[in-house]
């Protein structure tokens, strides 16, 4: 199983290891520094790499290698997939997951890894129950603790630990109690330089804040569950209800969690928010080329597209770029050659337009890459892939509680190629 | 400042640490734990942070057993001091405690506690509370990776098997993840013993217990072999809602669950169908996923769709490749999409490479390209298109595009004959741009092949013939080849350049393949044109539909191991997972059973490791087919021409016994081996085809001199193998050395080692491209040697090694090879060809590699052997400097399979009699005499063959339980 973690920054400093069995030297890192030497970006580090006696499963995120080492044969997906969740769990506790925040509380972090993993096989690793044991710092606490004495360690056995549902903690009590559900969506998209859709599919979540008193058991239901092409649950979720029909029914965890994601491509035709007109050209003669982007909308289900953001990551010879835009800001960042065009809310009546020259650097060749388009945007109260939840009910208990249901429609990866 | 603030100088600290308030001490505490983290030495503080643990609160005791793990193992005699704390706490009314006390007692990973272990442990087994029998469970793991012996001695194992009845379904996950991990390192053991009750009991804990707790239940699943198809059914059934989980790694274990038992279920069945159904979008999902998490996905889908295309036949479309994907995402995907391109989809995988071809990333633009080549070749209907497509991104001319199209188009020509020749026009165009090996050779073949259509084909292949020396071996083999293609097409015009470069390539080169090449292309055209021509211009088979597609078998094993590292390097698990000493073979729909070889201990000399080798990826040609390249249609087919006595030795030697030959050129002094001598002719002598003999002057008489395989180091450097190696558990496993230097090898510096695994010999190296240019078509191919050591399969090098890049791999090897003897004993003469050349080298293996897992001889046998035995086979040495006791020592040897067969204990001199046996089945016994206090070990060798010299070498690395084991013995 998971035999040592070592957390690492972008210079590849090593500044936190920790060893569930033997302790490992930190040489072994070498190998990954090797391949992290040869790659062009951080992420495209190799996830994961072979050494001479230990494997080194590693993921990215934040700023931050977390690289793991094993010995024996573990499923890697296990290893990557409890990574992220040391990640998660540093976010959840600190605000965020950094290495000026891990280094601040080091000895906290000691103790979530400790009660994370035993001999390298998971312990603890829902949010609740780790929080039952560790207290997550805040600075009221500290304060509390350090006049009365009291500590920061639970000390009494997590009752998630054991029960059959180990998210929920017991004795919950609020005076307000409450249960919202975001349903958000991300299209992932592909266009060509025509704008027809070369491929397109929505990720879908449903993120649920939800603090009740007791244990309710909670049952939510869609007006058109069949859209779902598939579909994971967070462990609450009773299968065979939903198989059955397909309603969720659970008793949640107490505060945030992902209830389910689903994924939506081949049933219904993904509505596309926008379309791009685009032309980018390179002179063969002369230093220099041309570019202009006009956006619009498309399907956006009446609702206003919001935040819209173009970034094109332009050919290493680009220098600069001398634009106009109709609306919002650019800026063209050289070191990175990315082009970021921040527009903002899309006008219908007045689409925004971006045009002007692209200058190179002398002598270079024409580029022979084409740049790529990254759309960002955003659709606040629809789910492009029209779910919709009918309802939300509680057994169980006996209160009522304040429900409610917000929709959002993002860009994923949404692509327009040149 | 703030770092004094954070890290106190260690004198403050104790003084703090013994402070009488507990708040001060608990944060005393917190401050040794900072400074440890960040790597100070505070290992001073111990006895005064264990005095702290007798507390009654939590965090300070969570604190200091923190600390008592990170420095138990560097202050022993220290941690027996906590062991009263901790046998006091497993009693504690608090479950908490109870738990907290066995997992940490665990973790201290000192020899000396474990013994004091076992009474808590056995409580906390059978605990009424399962927080504290789940945490047992794991702590039996912990233990038997200190100390196997003990745990087996106390009947934990058998414990823990109990406890996959439990009726709490956290404590059954746990159990059977401790018991998979054990029986990783034993391999026969049958610990998990899976019968339909114990899986019923597994399939309902798996519904209640967390995902992590999941996936040790599936994998366990996945092991089991149903007995009919209604109980495969009846287990899918079960699983297939795992699909639906939020961690992927339970979805991908659920996956491997069904794609296992689903081979037992009939086609026609319904059920079947439903199951391929619902297997798709959990895949598809997968892959919206992290990247991490994508990357181990697509190799595992790219398993899956070998084995059943079926699944993500309609899925095309999720594989297209994202512009900020990860380059590692990238490749993966492309792959993928090739294996699905069918007739129905061609057109838009087409137009999705076309896309590729244009990006910025090389090496992706690259393997672009080639997949358009790979999509000619798999669908029929769209070759054209193809070609058409290529033509379109040779028109680009940007440089390296131009030259993978060059390369892929050759093969589409080798598919397609006589259909696409129109666009050889436009690729003589680009000669001049082509500067890689691989392009020009592919451009120079199709030169050759189509020698007969080309007007000018005489200048081009002249033009590359101006700087035949400098070119790579790949480009001169091919330059040879169709020159003498184009001169059997037109004779009257060629003759000067055939005598040319059949002059270069004899007299001129040191590359024994091109020479030999060219000896036989010489003698051939000189006694029998029309032979020359049957052979040189024989029909050529048509390459293969997919060329890389992973061996039948392996696929198999791969497709029982998904989800795991296995899957990830498409490797079998046998080949490359350190500690594991022996995994079973998995195959479907049943287990053959493990891989261990059995041997009767008498077997001849020539017996060696039985285990089939392990699988083979067809698309890595034998040596000699690569050697000789696309065109010469091996003689045997085809009636060899008459050839004069002086040539046939060397000539048939070359083709028959390929490179080891070669490499034994100058070594092999007992084999009758002759080098290739020039044939004896003169211009009279020229065969029938009158006109051909006119240029023909006689090869030159001088003959390669000496291959200069770099003599073997010697055994001084052997007694170093050992210094150094910080391997705490496990067989001893040298570190890598170089073998070849960059400088010998034209760039290519290899570095290597021996391992043994799971009953496979296996040589690991590391090769390093020091050249400017790309390194591919590896090979391998070792000289006979004295324990018959050969390849069992072909160095799997699949990607082009290009310039600065390292690469690794395994070797597996088999012992059935010719037997050869060597001096030192343990000698291995190493050939490895790529692209550029053919390089020797020559390494010496531990003998401890030899030692096979069946090596522990039979009590009554071993005491009769012992006596047989004359004292003239017997060789006794020292050890300096062991500071083991007799049980370490003789565990530390058992695992590089030096097997203690009894103890004796005489006047407080420990005798440990041992056996061992070396492949060939010789077997050899010891005696080792350890005397408490004594650092100095004496052993005594003996075996039925006579033994000059057999030497235990064993050095002690600084650091503690890093000893290691070397024994190399020399037997005549």
């Amino acid at each position: 199983m998971i035999h040592s973690l070592f957390l690492i920054n972008h210079s590849g400093d090593i500044f936190l290891e920790k060893h569930w069995k033997s302790v490992i030297s930190h040489s072994v890192c070498d190998y990954f520094f090797e391949a992290k030497e040869k790659a062009v970006d951080p992420e495209d580090v190799p996830p994961v790499l072979q050494t001479p006696h230990h494997y080194l499963i590693t993921v990215h995120r934040g700023k931050l290698f977390f690289l793991s080492v094993v010995q024996t044969e573990v499923p890697p997906l296990f290893v990557i997939e409890f990574l992220h969740r040391v990640a998660d769990t540093f976010q959840d506790y600190f605000g965020e997951c950094s290495e000026s925040v891990i280094k601040d509380n080091v000895v906290t972090v000691y103790e979530l890894l400790e009660e994370m993993l035993d001999n390298g096989f998971p312990l603890a690793t829902e949010s609740n129950v780790l929080k039952e044991l560790i207290r997550p710092p805040t600075i009221l606490r500290s304060v509390v603790n350090t006049l009365t004495g009291s500590s920061n360690v639970g000390d009494t056995l997590p009752t998630g630990q054991l029960s059959t549902i180990p998210w929920r903690r017991a004795d919950v009590k609020y005076t307000n109690n409450e249960a919202y559900f975001d349903v958000i969506e991300e299209i992932d998209a592909i266009l060509d330089k025509s704008g027809t859709t070369v491929f397109a599919e929505i990720q879908g979540v449903i993120e649920a804040s939800v603090r009740l008193t007791g244990m309710p058991d909670l049952t939510l239901s869609f007006m058109n569950p069949r859209l779902l092409d598939d579909v994971s649950f967070h462990p609450c979720v009773r299968f065979k209800r939903w198989e059955s029909e397909r309603t969720l029914s659970f008793i949640p965890p107490d505060g945030n969690f992902t209830l389910m994601n689903y994924h939506v491509s081949s049933q219904n035709p993904v509505a596309i928010p926008v379309y791009v007109k685009q032309s980018i050209s390179f002179f063969e003669s002369g230093p220099c080329g041309r570019l202009d982007i006009t956006i619009g909308p498309k399907q956006t289900m009446g609702k206003t597209v919001e935040a819209l953001m173009v970034k094109i990551h332009m050919p290493k010879a680009v220098l600069s770029a001398n634009l106009t835009a109709t609306q919002g800001n650019y800026t063209y960042d050289l070191p990175n050659k990315v082009l970021v065009w921040d527009i903002g809310k899309l006008n219908p009546q007045k689409l925004p337009n971006l045009k002007g020259i692209l200058s190179l650097q002398a002598g270079a060749p024409k580029p022979e890459d084409n740049p790529s388009l990254n759309i960002d945007l955003r659709i606040q109260q629809v789910a492009i892939s029209g779910l919709k939840v009918s309802r939300l009910e509680m057994f169980g208990e006996k209160y009522k509680p304040f429900k409610g249901v917000k929709y959002v429609t993002k860009a994923g990866k949404f692509q327009v190629r040149t | 400042t703030t770092d004094n603030q954070n890290h106190p100088p260690i004198f403050e600290l104790k003084a703090e640490l013994n402070s009488d308030k507990k708040e001060k001490k608990k944060e005393a505490v917190k401050k040794v734990i900072a400074s440890m983290t960040v790597g100070k030495d505070v290992s001073a503080l111990f006895p005064d942070v264990v005095n702290c643990m007798q507390t009654d609160n939590l965090e300070l005791k969570k604190l200091v057993y923190l600390y008592l793990m990170n420095y138990a193992k560097s202050q022993p005699d220290m941690a027996i001091m906590a062991v009263n704390t901790f046998v006091k706490d497993c009693e504690d009314p608090n479950p908490l405690i109870r738990a907290l006390a066995v997992r940490t007692m665990g973790c201290i990973r000192v020899d000396k506690i474990t013994e004091y272990l076992c009474e808590p442990l056995r409580k906390c087994l059978k605990d009424e509370d399962p927080y504290v029998r789940k945490t047992a469970a794991v702590c039996v793991a912990k233990l038997h990776d200190i100390n196997a012996q003990l745990v087996e001695d106390q009947g934990f194992l058998d414990t823990l098997k109990d406890l996959i009845s439990d009726s709490n379904p956290m404590v059954v996950a746990n159990a059977v993840a401790a018991l998979s991990e054990i029986a990783e390192s034993h391999p026969n053991s049958n610990l998990l013993d899976l019968n339909p009750q114990t899986i019923n009991k597994l399939l309902t804990a798996l519904n209640e217990c967390t995902e992590w707790g999941q996936i040790f239940i599936l994998d366990c699943l996945a092991n089991y072999t149903p007995r009919d198809d209604r109980e495969s059914q009846s287990i899918c059934e079960r699983v297939t809602p795992r699909l639906s989980h939020a961690n992927s790694a339970v979805v991908l274990s659920a996956v491997k669950v069904l794609m296992k038992f689903m081979e037992m279920l009939p086609k026609d069945l319904d059920y079947y169908g439903t199951l391929l159904k619902k297997l798709a979008p959990p895949l598809v999902t997968l892959l919206s996923a992290e990247p991490e998490l994508q990357y181990v996905a697509l190799r595992n889908i790219n398993l899956i769709v070998q084995r059943r295309p079926e699944i993500l036949k309609h899925e095309m479309k999720v594989f297209f490749v994202k512009y900020n994907d990860p380059i590692y995402v990238k490749l993966e995907k492309l792959d993928i999409m090739i294996r699905l391109a069918s007739q129905a989809n061609i057109a838009q995988v087409l137009a999705e490479l076309k896309e590729y071809a244009t990006e910025v990333d090389v090496d992706f633009v690259r393997k672009a390209v080639r997949a358009i080549g790979r999509c000619a070749i798999k669908v029929e209907q769209s070759a054209e298109r193809c070609v058409s497509t290529l033509l379109d991104l040779i028109q680009t001319k940007v440089n390296y595009v131009v030259q993978e199209a060059i390369v892929v188009i050759k093969d589409i020509f080798r598919k397609y004959p006589n259909k696409y020749e129109s666009v050889i026009a436009t690729l003589c165009e680009n000669l001049d741009s082509l500067d890689e090996p691989e392009a020009r050779a592919a451009m120079i073949w199709i030169v050759g092949e189509y020698a007969e259509r080309i007007d000018n084909a005489d200048e081009l292949l002249e033009s590359f013939l101006e700087g035949f020396h400098d070119e790579s071996t790949q480009v001169q083999l091919q330059l040879l080849t169709a020159i003498v293609k184009l001169f059997l097409k037109k004779p009257t015009e060629t003759q000067e350049l055939v005598q040319q470069v059949l002059s270069l390539a004899t007299q001129d080169s040191d590359n024994p393949d091109l020479r030999d090449r060219g000896y036989i292309y010489w003698r051939l055209l000189s006694t029998d044109p029309v032979a020359a021509k049957e052979v040189v211009l024989a029909e050529k088979p048509l390459i293969s539909e997919e060329t890389d597609l992973i061996e039948p078998t392996l696929l198999e094993e791969l497709i029982c191991h998904i989800g795991t590292l296995a899957s990830v390097y498409h490797k079998p698990p046998s080949a490359f997972v350190e500690g594991s000493r022996g995994v079973q073979h998995k195959r479907i729909p049943g287990n053959l059973g493990s891989g261990e070889s059995v041997e009767s201990p008498d077997n001849g000399s020539a017996a060696g490791v039985t285990e089939a080798p392990p699988a083979v990826i067809p698309s890595q040609g034998d040596l000699l087919g690569d050697l000789l390249n696309l065109d010469l249609t091996p003689p045997t087919t085809t009636g060899p021409p008459p050839i004069s006595s002086g040539m046939q030795m060397g000539a048939m030697d070359l083709l028959g016994g390929g490179l080891d030959s070669l490499v034994g050129l100058r070594h092999n002094t007992e084999r009758s081996f002759r080098s290739p001598s020039p044939p004896d002719y003169s211009p009279t002598e020229v065969g029938p085809g009158g006109h051909m003999g006119a240029g023909f002057g006689a090869p030159p008489a001088v003959m390669p001199a000496s291959f200069n395989a770099p003599v073997s180091v010697g055994l001084d450097d052997l007694f170093d193998l050992g210094g150094g190696v910080g391997m705490p558990m496990g067989a001893f496993n040298p570190p890598k050395t170089v073998w070849l230097p960059a400088m010998k090898a034209k760039g290519l510096e290899i570095s290597g080692t021996f391992v043994r695994r799971a009953g496979v010999i296996q040589m690991e190296m590391n090769l390093t491209n020091k050249a400017m240019s790309v390194m591919t078509d590896f090979a391998i191919q070792f000289n006979r040697n004295s324990f018959g050591l050969a390849s069992a399969g072909p160095l799997q090098i699949l990607t082009p090694l290009s310039p600065n890049q390292s690469i690794e791999a395994a070797l597996p090897l088999s012992t059935v090879g010719p037997v050869m003897k060597m001096e030192p004993l343990n000698n291995l003469q190493v050939a490895v060809k790529n692209n550029i050349d053919v390089f020797y080298f020559s390494c010496q293996y531990p003998i401890s590699m030899l030692f096979v897992e069946d090596g522990k001889m039979e009590r009554q046998v071993f005491l009769a052997t012992w006596k047989d035995i004359p004292n003239d086979n017997e060789s006794q040495f020292q050890i300096k400097d062991c500071h083991l006791n007799s049980d370490a020592a003789s565990n530390k040897l058992q695992s590089s399979n030096i097997f203690t067969i009894a103890k004796r204990t005489v006047e407080g001199q420990d005798m440990l009699y041992q056996s061992m046996k070396l492949t060939n089945g010789i077997w050899v016994l010891a005696e080792l005499r350890v005397q408490a206090g004594n650092p100095n070990y004496t052993t005594i060798l003996k075996s039925k063959q006579r033994i000059t010299s057999l030497i235990i070498i064993h050095t002690v690395s600084e650091r503690p339980f890093c000893t290691n084991w070397n024994l190399i013995c020399y037997i005549l």
